[in-house]
């Protein structure tokens, strides 16, 4: 097998510390990058540069690397992920960049994603959003067996298309508006779908998007942006099942008193 | 010290049920007083959290993650067992247990293992309630598979995503417990060390991540549940900042490490590609089903794979193990790998790989059904690897990814520090040294959900736990430790990066420590890490400062803690003098090279007790009593 041939890459990155208000782009030039390494393994190796010449390395969130565990978001070229359909930025590889390519390499910006440092900012604030009702209200030793509710397979097969959502926030990046609105109505999805979720479903859309207003998350205008840079290709039909739940939830009035349990 | 398993009296089958009825008690309205501290936010972690904030009990909980969703658990692809017998097809407890005991080589506790099975069923309804999304049939029932050679269909997935799927539903459960104020999350967090206070665990010591603070914690219990230590080896299919700081600093405060040398290498992952690679992907083990694997007869041979006649390809485990061919198991499989390659027949540009080829299954079955099979892992490896396995053949290398070994725990999941709880791949107790496929996302979800709520009420009740807060001079103390090695690590200034450092490592480890150990390799690490430890701690360069987010800085500590691991896995590699599942020692295999077990010497738990530095740990053992099953050779021929 013959050696395939390394390149060298100009990068445009965003750097700014901790306690800076604000930060610029600063150039960095890197070579003898194998074209099979992944962009976030170019990005360790400019950092092992930086670290030989006494500089600080770029800070950046990874993880799983392998696209599961949403913890890693760069926006590259301008596109959440980069220009590649259907992949999380651990997931890109330096054969898609030609010798001599300069990328430019910034953080996920929303109102509701504050940045900590460099490439990195905080996504935490979608856990306020699940706290509000991200989940079936099942205490342990409650279940009956798992058999007793069929469950047809369509319906089944759509929730998990929208439980596979790795809340990467990539949605909420790309969105002008900075709505997480693919994120919640993924999960407000998931559960409609099934005859678990439908006991609560009404608290569930209320008040988890009103969680996602109280965040600084915006709105939806159906741009769509978010649906595109999906690295799981969650449908943005799920963000329409999401204001049907809602309007749902608003005919037959709030619950006035939420379930045993549940808070 | 003499290791009390506390495993309860009776017959196998009725062991946990009549423990678990006789078990004392929390009164309700006491339980919001008892804090309990919860480390990792995985399966075993996050749906300990849920279970036992549900029964009111006044939890924190600490990942390192941004969020608790994050944790490794989610990269889990294949499935979870679970004895329900859906499929009619002869399953039972007895059998998962069975197969468990058997797959681990005899080195599992049979109580435990026997407990995980009869687990395994609640597991499956409890998830199910919580909305996760099996995959289902037609006629809306659960769908199962049958995954890792098992004679029965006993394995539930969510598509590829069985691991993701499980910890969604198990941190939507423990964020409706934050929601309701009893559980709080401390994200960004990382455990440097566990504060002991009269001989128990009574708090933590964490390191913000973003600030860099240094924060203690108190509680009236801890739980550890910080998954297992493959990243050892530097490169695993492990994510890139699985560590085994938590574990690793509670062994140094008492804790007994049981069986680190049982590390599990698994066969199909892709091969490493250069000195860029920062880890390794593992592709479902079910290609075997279809690939076949092969190299060139020659060593040396650098002609394309389709230029290889076929009467100069070695089909290898084809010719050595006729019956079961391709599908041999995974210990079996990644050693002769291994071998073929030391022989110089690998193949790639890197020559540590070999063929799983398709070529003969699409030409029988066609193209579209190897797709429908297979088509989301072809996929997934064109795109890390540029190559198109429909018609070049997939190259596969083994890869480091799940410990059996971890702290050692008793019957309750309590390590030898009272107070202290292990749960998940984090503890030791139920894999022995082989863990069959699907079988961590049950033990996870077990401990957490079904055995933990009622072992640590009788553990609470038992227990004097008077007030404690972090003035203490036991958390001073600790504090204290904790900054004065980041202090350490940041004055060194050296002239090699942490990476460079833990890639020699894991050059040693994967070399020596690996597939296959052998008593002169094993003495050359003991000899090999301490020098590489003290070169770390002469030479390396951690650059920035500590009161920031400063990941070199979190790397190099979690390298220091490997710098010693490391030493121990070797260690006790060396004293095992048999083969048993992932532990393959040279000198010990049968004539066709099995691993070849001595139970009479054994058949035990080895537990290793820290000593102070500079002086070798000392081996405590828990024998193994087999009650039920009668230990026997396994044979693949």
């Amino acid at each position: 097998m013959t050696e395939k041939k390394k390149i060298t890459v100009n990068l445009r990155i965003w750097r700014q510390g901790q306690k800076e208000k604000s930060g610029q782009f600063v150039n960095y030039s890197i070579g003898n990058i194998s074209p099979d390494s992944s962009f976030l393994e170019m990005l360790d190796l400019l950092n092992e540069d930086l670290i030989k010449k006494g500089e600080l390395p770029i800070e950046f969130d990874s993880d799983c690397r392998e696209g599961i565990c949403g913890t890693c978001g760069l926006v590259i070229d301008g596109v959440a992920h980069s220009k590649q359909k259907a992949i999380a930025t651990c997931q890109l590889h330096m054969r898609r960049y030609k010798d001599g390519d300069t990328i430019t390499v910034e953080p996920f910006r929303a109102r509701a994603f504050p940045l900590v440092k460099d490439l990195v900012a905080d996504k935490s604030r979608l856990d306020k959003i699940i706290a509000k009702g991200g989940y079936v209200s099942a205490n342990v030793g409650s279940a009956v067996d798992a058999n007793a509710l069929p469950i047809p397979k369509e319906k089944a097969d759509l929730s998990m298309d929208a439980a596979a959502c790795i809340g990467c926030g990539a949605c909420v990046a790309a969105c002008p508006n900075a709505s997480a609105s693919l994120f919640v109505s993924a999960k407000v999805s998931q559960y409609a779908l099934l005859p678990q979720g439908k006991p609560e479903a009404f608290r569930r859309a209320l008040d988890m998007v009103a969680q996602m207003d109280s965040e600084g998350f915006g709105n939806c205008s159906n741009h769509g942006e978010c649906e595109a840079v999906c690295p799981k290709e969650i449908s943005i039909s799920n963000i329409a099942r999401m204001r049907r739940e809602f309007i749902k939830a608003v005919l037959h009035g709030q619950p006035k008193v939420a379930a045993a349990g549940a808070g | 010290m003499k290791l009390d398993a506390k495993i309860p009296g009776g017959a196998l089958e009725t062991k946990w049920q009549s423990y678990k009825s006789g078990i004392k008690l929390v009164n309700p309205s006491n339980k919001r007083k008892y804090n309990l501290l919860i480390v990792g936010t995985g399966l075993a972690g996050a749906s300990a959290a849920a279970s036992l904030g549900e029964l009111g009990y006044n939890i924190k909980i600490f990942c390192i993650q941004d969020t608790p969703r994050r944790a490794h658990s989610i990269a889990a692809q294949g499935g979870i067992n679970a004895a329900k017998n859906y499929m009619n097809d002869g399953d039972s407890i007895w059998r998962l247990y069975h197969d468990t005991i058997k797959g681990g080589d005899f080195r599992a506790r049979e109580a435990n293992t026997y407990r995980l099975a009869e687990l395994s069923t609640n597991i499956i309804d409890q998830c199910v309630a919580q909305g996760v999304p099996f995959a289902r049939d037609y006629g809306g029932l659960l769908a199962n598979r049958s995954f890792g050679g098992a004679q029965v269909s006993r394995t539930f997935y969510a598509r590829g995503q069985t691991g993701q799927q499980l910890l969604l539903g198990a941190y939507g459960s423990m964020m409706r417990q934050v929601n309701a104020g009893t559980v709080q999350s401390f994200p960004r967090r990382e455990m440097l060390d566990l504060v002991v206070i009269d001989g128990r665990a009574r708090g933590i010591i964490c390191r913000n991540l973003i600030s860099g603070e240094i924060e203690s914690y108190s509680g009236d219990a801890v739980l550890l549940c910080t998954g297992g230590y493959a990243p050892v080896y530097y490169l695993s299919t492990n994510a890139v900042n699985c560590n085994a700081g938590a574990i690793w600093r509670c062994y140094k405060r008492g804790a007994l490490f049981a069986n680190p040398c049982f590390t599990q290498i698994h066969p199909t992952c892709i091969p490493q590609e250069g000195e860029h690679q920062s880890k390794l992907t593992l592709m479902s083990e079910s290609l075997r089903n279809d690939g076949r694997v092969w190299v060139p007869k020659k060593a040396g041979d650098t002609r394309r794979a389709d230029q290889i006649p076929e009467d100069e390809r070695d089909y290898f485990l084809e010719r050595k193990y006729p019956s079961f061919g391709n599908l041999v198991p995974r210990d079996i499989a990644s050693r002769n790998a291994k071998e073929v390659c030391d022989e110089g027949r690998g193949v790639g540009s890197t020559k540590k790989a070999v063929y799983l080829d398709f070529r003969d299954s699409i030409k029988r079955l066609g193209k579209q059904v190897i797709a429908d099979r297979y088509g989301n892992l072809f996929d997934m490896y064109q795109n890390l690897t540029g190559e198109n396995p429909y018609e070049v053949p997939m190259r596969i290398y083994p890869a480091p990814h799940y410990t059996m070994g971890g702290l050692w725990v008793d019957y309750n999941l309590m390590s030898t520090i009272p107070g202290l709880h292990v749960l998940g791949e984090a503890n030791f107790s139920d894999h022995g040294a082989n863990r069959l496929g699907a079988s961590a996302l049950m033990q996870g979800l077990a401990d957490g959900y079904f055995i933990i709520p009622y072992t640590i009420g009788a553990y609470l009740v038992g227990s004097p736990l008077p007030k404690v807060n972090t003035d203490h001079a036991a958390f001073k103390e600790a504090r204290d430790g904790v900054q004065k090695q980041i202090d350490r690590l940041l004055s060194i200034k050296g002239s090699k990066t942490v990476r460079e450092l833990h890639m020699q490592l894991g050059e040693i480890m994967i070399e020596k420590v690996g597939m296959s150990r052998s008593a002169a390799g094993l003495k050359e690490t003991l000899q090999e890490i301490p020098k590489l430890r003290e070169e770390f701690w002469r030479n390396a360069n951690v650059p920035g400062s500590g009161s920031d987010l400063n990941k070199n800085l979190e790397m190099a500590a979690r390298l220091a803690d490997f710098l010693e691991l490391g030493e121990l896995i070797a260690r006790d590699a060396l004293q095992r003098e048999e083969s048993c599942g992932g532990h393959f020692r040279e000198e010990h295999q049968t004539e066709e090279g099995e691993a070849l077990r001595d139970d009479e010497k054994f058949t035990f738990v080895a537990a290793w007790e820290y000593q102070v530095p500079d002086k070798p740990p000392v081996m405590h053992k828990e024998e193994l009593v087999f009650d039920r099953v009668k230990p026997s050779q396994r044979s693949y021929k």
